[in-house]
């Protein structure tokens, strides 16, 4: 296998708590992410997926050294993203783009689209004359599938999926070679999902991106994922092949998330077997012992308790950390 | 899947001759201020009041305003003091022009200094968080906490007879008129700058501003053109506000003693030297008092269709 283009070894975020209104000192930590490691190659679509809370957003937004790491490294092609700093940061911050949640939230009311979508050709200083930037804004525009009539418009003149393709120009407009898309579609209604979905497909073929695509919505997560890494509690515990993750998971939290996924057949769906966990997701500030699933988990045993499982590659390809698997 | 399925039916109706002409963002502020006709209202009004104060100066001159003649004392509105005259026989007319003057360069510049101040202090607080967070609110409820009053006399004492006469607009200024200015600008500051701090601390975290980081763009950009705009409302809101108070808190220095001295007059001078003739000479409060107020309600008019006219998401267009 070549060279990943991302790869993330053992990265962990922890948010301090603290009490204190002039000198803080820390009471804990959340452990949003507590070591997790992936591997991204040039071209393909990793997805990350996970129960609301388990910590993907935290992920996705380290991986991009938005939030600063408490511990561990992020390469995004040869470069480190957690220690940049300046122009370093800067570069790394052109190849790497975000997609985010929240169409109504990420795009500056105030500003026209004009502006929003040419911001990362004006700090990159990609194109210095006013003009041909307002050229660029308009292929890009074009390319999601926006018409260039509408660059002086506002935000809040759109609708929710026009608005998400005004995300996604304009974390194409610095030509990146990597996307978190942290949940792009998860905001939107199912007939506008699919074009959204499509289009991110359709400039992947086009422009040769790498996506980390972030999402709860497991049939989308297949649809468009080459490979899934499965995150419980701030750890990955499963990752491989698309196919091979949804035929032959190993680990019970993947075949619980996946029983929860329904069949779009009324017949076939009553004969499904659902395994409902029982209880809620421990709090990240101060995780169970040895495995975390294991308060939750119908298979666990007495050293599931203790032992933290290894993180194994089962088959070619095929990591899982379980003890059981 | 083609690309473009929401365009279809826009493109199919509107020829490109209909593209949305490339206006600026100054272009769309104008066209919706101009829609809003009580801040046209207070726009004019203004400017016949800086007209009246700075172009009625051509008609009558300083030494005529500070003429004292005590055989016009009291005297009410004639045809020779169509403003009446004051207790030792000065014409109001004449130290209305010359007053506002001073009132209205001392209310706006002192709001200048009270905004940028507030901004400043606010916008780091806010931002940054933390540390300087604490520091600057700590500071900032500091001199909310000693009366104003003794703020005031404090830095006059400081900064009094400190600063040489200036000349602006071919008439010297001493320098207790910009002493003030800066002193009203520094102890009023504060509530600005905790009003900028609870907007950026709640604006800093939409996803905008990350997606702004994600980019890469720098703090100061983020501050200055993502959050700042947004949080225009209150502030326009507060400058407004702060003019009328500008000039009245001219009014309380210099009754202390500290401010403009006189004979200069300034119309928070005029208005409380009136305050023993409220019944027996009415015409010493009423111009000066019109005056105020006809600025205070213009300023407030203007504000209104600023803060409508700089946000894209109001109607008129």
């Amino acid at each position: 296998m070549s060279e990943p283009l991302v790869s993330v070894n053992d990265l962990t975020k922890h948010f301090p708590v603290t009490r204190g209104l002039v000198f803080q000192r820390k009471v804990g930590a959340v452990r949003a992410v507590d070591g997790i490691s992936l591997h991204i190659q040039r071209g393909e679509t990793l997805g990350l997926v996970g129960e609301s809370g388990c910590g993907k957003t935290t992920a996705g937004r380290t991986i991009l050294g938005l939030y600063p790491a408490t511990s561990g490294s992020v390469l995004i092609d040869g470069q480190d993203a957690c220690t940049a700093k300046g122009p370093e940061m800067l570069a790394i911050r052109r190849k790497a783009q975000m997609i985010f949640q929240d169409p109504y939230a990420s795009l500056n009311p105030r500003w026209t689209v004009n502006a929003i979508v040419s911001e990362p050709l004006r700090v990159h200083g990609l194109i210095a004359r006013e003009r041909e930037r307002a050229e660029k804004v308009k292929e890009l525009l074009s390319l999601v599938g926006l018409s260039s009539r509408l660059v002086n418009r506002f935000p809040h003149e759109f609708s929710g999926g026009q608005r998400q393709r005004i995300g996604i120009a304009r974390a194409l407009a610095s030509d990146p070679l990597f996307i978190v898309c942290d949940e792009p579609i998860s905001a939107l209604d199912v007939s506008i999902q699919a074009q959204v979905v499509n289009l991110l497909e359709d400039l992947q073929d086009r422009l040769g991106l790498t996506y980390l695509f972030i999402a709860h919505d497991l049939s989308m997560v297949r649809h468009i994922c080459d490979r899934v890494a499965v995150m419980y509690l701030g750890v990955v515990v499963e990752l491989a092949e698309r196919d091979e993750l949804y035929e032959n998971h190993l680990h019970p939290y993947t075949r619980a998330l996946l029983s929860a996924v329904p069949i779009p057949d009324p017949k076939k769906d009553r004969a499904r077997q659902r395994i409902i966990l029982s209880g809620d997701v421990p709090s990240p500030i101060n995780p169970p012992t040895g495995c975390r699933f294991h308060p939750r988990c119908p298979i666990a045993g007495e050293e599931c308790k203790v032992a933290e499982p290894e993180w194994r590659e089962i088959k070619p390809g095929h990591w899982v950390a379980c003890h059981k698997a | 899947m083609d690309a473009t399925p929401q365009t279809d039916s826009l493109t199919s109706f509107a020829p490109d001759e209909l593209e949305t002409p490339p206006l600026t963002l100054g272009q769309l502020a104008w066209r919706r201020f101009r829609r809003h006709k009580m801040a046209i209202f207070g726009a004019v009004t203004l400017l016949i009041l800086f007209l009246y104060a700075f172009g009625g100066a051509f008609i009558l001159s300083e030494s005529y305003a500070n003429f004292t003649d005590t055989s016009q004392r009291l005297s009410p509105p004639s045809a020779s003091h169509p403003f009446g005259t004051d207790t030792i026989g000065r014409d109001i007319l004449a130290r209305t022009i010359y007053g506002g003057q001073i009132s209205l360069l001392i209310g706006l510049t002192a709001v200048v200094i009270e905004t940028l101040v507030g901004i400043v202090v606010g916008a780091l607080a806010g931002y940054y968080g933390g540390r300087v967070d604490a520091i600057l609110m700590r500071i900032t409820e500091a001199m909310l906490n000693i009366p104003e009053i003794f703020l005031l006399i404090v830095m006059a004492k400081f900064f009094g007879g400190k600063i040489p006469e200036v000349e602006v607009l071919g008439r010297a200024y001493s320098g207790s008129v910009i002493v003030i200015v800066v002193i009203i600008g520094l102890t009023s500051w504060m509530y600005l700058a905790r009003i900028v701090r609870a907007e950026f601390l709640s604006l800093k975290e939409n996803e905008f501003v990350l997606a702004a980081r994600a980019t890469g763009t720098s703090n100061a950009q983020i501050i200055f053109r993502h959050i700042l705009p947004n949080s225009i409302a209150p502030i326009v809101v507060s400058a407004t506000l702060g003019v009328a108070n500008a000039i009245l808190a001219e009014a309380y220095i210099s009754f202390l003693g500290l401010g403009v001295q006189p004979p200069t007059a300034t119309w928070g001078n005029m208005l409380d030297g009136a305050n023993n003739y409220l019944e027996s000479a009415p015409w010493m409060w009423f111009f000066p008092g019109l005056l105020i107020l006809l600025t205070v309600l213009s300023i407030n008019f203007l504000g209104d269709g600023l803060r409508d006219a700089l946000d894209p998401r109001s109607r008129a267009v």
